[in-house]
C-alpha cells in the first residue's frame, strides 16, 4: 500500500462495517433464544464474527482477531450441529458478543484490551465444547498476518546465482484447476534467467490426439538468487497436479540470457515446430482454438488466445457495470456520506426555506393578487420547499435499532450484577430517529433502563409473593405520534412507592408536610434534584446521576418525559422527542423592539398580566398569581438588558414557562407575533457562550431573531428578580 | 492492457481492500457481494480471473466455483479462493470444489498480484 489515506478510509469503513455485523450477532443470538432460528441464523452468526476476524487481520489488530478466532470456532461447533444451545448457553454467547464489541471499539480508538478480563468469558465459552486451551492457541498461531512475507522474500541474502533445473510435467487435473503452465512458466521467468525446453515425446499422431489431455513436459534450467521456496511458491496451485523436480545444480554460472520474452515464445516456439512436423495438420488444431475458447486444455499452445482475451474482456466489464447497476437481487444500494455534508444539506434548505418566506413576503408587498400565476406558482414552489425539507431531514433519520441493542446489553448486565431475571421485550425497533438524538438518548435511556432494572422490579422472592413470573419483564418500544416520536420504558414491577417518594421528599424538604399532592405530583417528585429512592445506594444506579438529569437531558433535546405508574403492576416514563433538532416550534416574540423565539415546548399557557394578581416581593420584584400559586415575574427586556423594568406591568403578555425541576415563571414579552417552525441556526461556534441564548434563526422577513433558552435564562435571571423558583415556591 | 478481475466477498473491508490492492496493481477490479451476486455481475463478462471467499450468504464460495465451473465459458477461467484458514484439508477442498489456487486472508497485496499472474498471466501488453 503505497498511499495512507485510502486504508485509513478503508479502516474507518471497517468499524462501520462491524458495527453492522455486531448488530446481525446480537439478532441471531435474540432469535435463537427466542427459539426463532434456523439453519441460517447460526450461519449469519458465524460468518459475522468470521469477517470481523478476516478485517482485523488485515489491518493487524491482534486482540480482536485472536477473540474473533476463538468465538467463530465455538460458533462454528453450533453450525456443525456439535453443540446444541440452551438460554444459558446463548446468554454466554451474547456476553461474549458484548466484549467483541467492546474489543472492536478499543480497537477503533487504539486502547489496548485486558486479555484478563476478556480471558474468563473466553474458556467459559470454550468449556461448552470441552475445547483444550493448547489446540486454540496453535489454531491461532497459523492464522498470521501474511504482510511480512514479501519482504522476507526481498531480504534474502544475496550469495550469487543458484542454477536449477526443474522437471515440470502437468497432468490434465492442472488443467482442469484453471491453472496454466505458459503463466507458471512466466512467473518462474520472473526470478532470474531461464533456459526452457519443451519436450513433445509425448504428443501422438493428430488422429489419436486427445483433445484435453496433457501431453507437454518442460526442462526448465533456472539461474537466480532467490530461496528455493520462492521457486516452490511459483508451483503452489498445482502441487498434486503435475510431476515437478526441482534439482540445484552445482557448478558454473550461465552466460546471461535475455529471459522474459523468450520465455513468452516458448509454447509459440512449440508451436511452430508441431506444425512443422506436421504440417498437413495444422489448420484443423487453430480451428480446436476457436471452437474451444478458453479451454486450454489441449496441448496446444494458446499464446495466440491469451492476448485476445483480454480486450472483449474489458469491453464486456464496461457493459457489465450498467447491467450490474440495475440487478434486481442485490440488495438496496446505500451511499455512505460525511454527516458535515448532511449538515450542510441540512443548513441550506433551512436557508431556501427562509428565503422563501422572505419571497411570499415581497409577492404579498407587491400587491400582486393571489390568484395571479405568480401567486400560484409560488404557492406550488412553497410545497417543493416544505417536500424537499422533509426529505433532508430523513437522510439523518435512523431506526432505534442501534439504540434498542445497546439497551439490551445495559438489561443484561444489570440484571446480572443484581442477581435479577430480566427480559427485554422491544417494539417499533424501526421507527427512525434524527442520528443526533439517537447519540444523545444513549446515557439517559440507560440510566432508566438501569433504574427499571434495579428499582423498578422486585426481587424474585416479592414477585413470586405477588403471584408474578420469576423473571421481570421490561419493555422499550419505539413510535412516531403526531409529528414526534414517542419512546417508552415500561416494568411490570411494583410501581411507584407513593407513600416511601413522599416521605423521602418531605425528609430532603422538597415538599412541605401536609401540602397536598396528587398522584402525579408525587410521580413527578422523582424528577427533582438531588431526589434518590434506593435505601442501599447500589452500585448500579447510585452513581451520582439522579433522574433529573435524565429529564434535564431530555429537555435538551426538545423533548419532555413523563411517568405513569400502577401499584402492582408497574412503571412507565414516556419520553416525547421532535423528529429532528435542525427545526423548533417556536413562539416568536418582542421585548423592547428585539424579535425573540421562545421554544413552544417550554411554555405552558400564556395569559395577561392585571393589577389585582400582581404582589410586591421585597425591593425589587413582584409575582403573579397563576390560580392558586405565586410565580416569580420576570420581564424578557430586562432579563436581556435590553431596558430598565417598567413602572407598571398591568394589560402585558405574560408567558407562564416550566423549567425542568416542575417550577415556574412568568415571563413578560411585549407583544405575541405567531407561533411557527424555525430553522434553528447556532451560534456556539460563531459567538460562544450567550446567556440565556440557546440558538439564532433567520425570520420571513429576513431579520435575524435569537432563541431563547428558558433554563438557561431563569437560572441566570438578574438582580431585579434574583429569587430563585424553587425558593419562591416554598415560601408561596 | 490489465487484467480484469471479478471479486467477490461478502465482507465490505475486504471488498474495499481488494479493490484497493487491485486497482493500484493496474488491473480492473469487478465487485460482487455472495456467490448468486457474483453470478449476476460475471453473467456477459470474461474476466482473466475470478477472487472468491468461501463464507457467504445465499451461496458460498463452494458453490459459486461449481457454478462457475459448470459455465462453458468459465471451465478454465482461474478462480483464487480466499481463505483466512490456510490448513491443507481447506486448500484441498477449494482444489476439490474447482478452484485454482488460494489466497490467505489477510493478503499481502504484492503476493496477491504475483498469484494472479501467476494463474492468469502478466496481461496482453505486459
Amino acid at each position: 500500500m503505497t498511499s495512507p489515506d485510502p486504508m485509513a478510509e478503508i479502516r474507518a469503513s471497517f468499524f462501520i462495517e462491524c458495527d453492522e455485523l455486531l448488530e446481525a450477532l446480537q439478532d441471531g443470538l435474540t432469535q435463537i433464544d427466542e427459539g426463532a432460528a434456523d439453519d441460517e441464523t447460526v450461519n449469519v452468526c458465524f460468518r459475522a464474527v468470521h469477517s470481523i476476524k478476516g478485517g482485523a487481520g488485515a489491518f493487524g489488530l491482534d486482540d480482536l482477531v485472536r477473540f474473533a478466532h476463538r468465538y467463530e470456532t465455538v460458533l462454528d461447533e453450533v453450525r456443525g450441529g456439535r453443540l446444541a444451545l440452551d438460554h444459558d448457553a446463548v446468554l454466554l454467547f451474547m456476553r461474549a458478543a458484548d466484549i467483541l464489541f467492546d474489543i472492536v471499539r478499543n480497537c477503533r480508538d487504539d486502547v489496548e484490551t485486558d486479555a484478563t478480563a476478556v480471558e474468563p468469558t473466553l474458556r467459559e465459552l470454550e468449556s461448552l465444547t470441552g475445547g483444550s486451551e493448547g489446540e486454540e492457541e496453535e489454531e491461532v498461531a497459523d492464522f498470521q498476518p501474511m504482510t511480512l512475507s514479501l519482504d522476507l522474500g526481498l531480504g534474502a541474502v544475496d550469495t550469487g546465482d543458484t542454477r536449477y533445473e526443474i522437471r515440470f510435467r502437468p497432468e490434465r487435473e492442472l488443467f482442469a484447476s484453471g491453472n496454466e503452465p505458459l503463466f507458471i512458466l512466466r512467473a518462474l521467468g520472473e526470478l532470474g534467467h531461464t533456459e526452457t525446453e519443451c519436450t513433445l515425446g509425448a504428443i501422438p499422431d493428430l488422429s489419436k490426439l486427445e483433445a484435453e489431455g496433457a501431453l507437454l513436459s518442460w526442462k526448465i534450467i533456472l539461474e537466480t538468487n532467490r530461496a528455493r521456496n520462492e521457486i516452490e511458491e511459483v508451483f503452489e496451485f498445482v502441487e498434486g497436479l503435475c510431476t515437478l523436480e526441482i534439482e540445484e545444480l552445482s557448478g558454473f554460472s550461465l552466460p546471461p540470457l535475455p529471459d522474459l520474452p523468450e520465455i513468452s515464445e516458448v509454447p509459440g516456439d512449440s508451436a511452430e515446430s508441431i506444425e512443422s512436423e506436421d504440417a498437413n495438420s495444422a489448420p484443423p488444431i487453430s480451428r480446436l482454438n476457436l471452437t474451444l475458447p478458453g479451454a486450454q486444455e489441449t496441448q496446444t499452445p494458446k499464446t495466440a488466445p491469451v492476448s485476445e482475451t483480454p480486450a472483449p474482456a474489458h469491453a464486456s466489464a464496461k457493459s457489465q457495470t450498467q447491467r450490474s447497476s440495475g440487478s434486481p437481487s442485490a440488495p438496496p444500494a446505500t451511499v455512505r456520506v460525511d454527516l458535515e455534508r448532511i449538515e450542510r444539506l441540512v443548513n441550506l434548505v433551512g436557508e431556501l426555506v427562509i428565503n422563501q418566506a422572505m419571497l411570499s413576503q415581497s409577492v404579498a408587498q407587491a400587491g400582486i393578487p393571489a390568484n395571479s400565476p405568480v401567486a400560484q406558482d409560488l404557492e406550488e414552489f412553497m410545497q417543493l420547499t416544505r417536500d424537499i425539507q422533509d426529505s433532508v431531514m430523513m437522510i439523518r433519520a435512523q431506526p432505534v435499532k442501534s439504540l434498542f441493542q445497546r439497551m439490551a446489553r445495559i438489561v443484561r448486565e444489570s440484571s446480572a450484577s443484581l442477581g435479577k431475571r430480566v427480559r427485554l421485550v422491544t417494539d417499533g425497533e424501526t421507527t427512525e430517529v434524527d442520528k443526533t438524538v439517537i447519540e444523545r438518548l444513549a446515557d439517559p435511556l440507560t440510566h432508566m433502563i438501569r433504574n427499571a432494572v434495579d428499582h423498578g422490579l422486585e426481587s424474585a422472592e416479592s414477585r413470586i409473593e405477588a403471584g408474578k413470573s420469576e423473571e421481570g419483564c421490561i419493555t422499550l418500544s419505539a413510535a412516531h405520534r403526531s409529528g414526534r416520536v414517542v419512546i417508552e420504558v415500561s416494568d411490570d414491577g411494583g410501581g411507584i412507592d407513593r407513600e416511601k417518594v413522599r416521605a423521602i421528599a418531605e425528609e430532603k424538604g422538597l415538599v412541605q408536610a401536609g401540602q397536598s399532592l396528587s398522584e402525579s405530583d408525587t410521580d413527578a417528585l422523582l424528577f427533582l434534584p438531588g431526589f434518590s429512592t434506593a435505601k442501599t445506594v447500589s452500585n448500579l444506579s447510585g452513581r451520582g446521576v439522579g433522574m433529573d438529569v435524565v429529564r434535564k437531558s431530555i429537555q435538551d433535546l426538545g423533548g419532555q418525559v413523563h411517568i405513569t405508574s400502577t401499584p402492582g403492576k408497574g412503571t412507565s416514563f414516556s419520553i416525547s422527542l421532535p423528529l429532528t433538532l435542525a427545526v423548533l416550534d417556536g413562539m416568536v416574540v418582542e421585548a423592547a423592539g428585539e424579535t425573540l423565539v421562545v421554544p413552544l415546548g417550554s411554555i405552558v399557557e400564556t395569559l395577561t398580566a392585571r393589577h389585582e394578581n400582581m404582589r410586591a416581593l421585597g425591593a425589587d420584584s413582584q409575582v403573579l398569581q397563576v390560580r392558586q400559586s405565586f410565580v416569580p415575574l420576570l420581564d424578557l427586556g430586562v432579563e436581556l438588558g435590553f431596558r430598565e423594568p417598567r413602572s407598571d406591568y398591568h394589560g402585558s403578555v405574560v408567558l407562564l414557562i416550566t423549567l425542568e425541576d416542575g417550577t415556574r415563571s412568568a415571563l413578560i414579552v411585549d407583544r405575541i407575533h405567531e407561533q411557527r417552525q424555525v430553522v434553528i441556526k447556532g451560534l456556539q461556534e460563531s459567538y460562544g457562550y450567550v446567556p440565556g441564548i440557546a440558538a439564532a434563526t433567520i425570520l420571513g422577513d429576513g431579520q435575524v431573531a435569537l432563541i431563547l433558552d428558558p433554563v438557561d435564562l431563569l437560572s441566570s435571571a438578574n438582580g431585579k428578580t434574583r429569587y430563585r423558583s424553587a425558593d419562591l415556591q416554598i415560601a408561596g | 492492457m490489465s487484467l480484469s478481475i471479478l471479486a467477490v466477498d461478502d465482507s465490505r473491508t475486504i471488498r474495499d481492500m481488494l479493490k484497493l490492492a487491485l486497482t493500484q496493481a493496474g488491473f480492473e477490479p469487478q465487485l460482487a457481494e455472495d456467490g448468486v451476486h457474483g453470478l449476476e455481475v460475471l453473467d456477459g463478462l470474461q474476466p482473466d480471473a475470478i477472487i472468491t471467499d468461501i463464507n457467504m450468504p445465499r451461496l458460498d464460495g463452494f458453490g459459486f466455483i461449481e457454478a462457475v465451473r459448470g459455465q462453458d465459458a468459465h471451465r478454465a477461467t482461474p478462480i483464487l479462493v480466499l481463505t483466512t484458514e490456510s490448513a491443507p484439508e481447506l486448500k484441498a477442498r477449494a482444489r476439490a470444489a474447482g478452484a485454482t489456487g488460494w489466497i490467505v486472508k489477510p493478503f499481502d497485496p504484492a503476493k496477491l498480484v504475483r498469484a494472479l499472474h501467476m494463474v492468469a498471466g502478466p496481461g496482453a501488453t505486459a
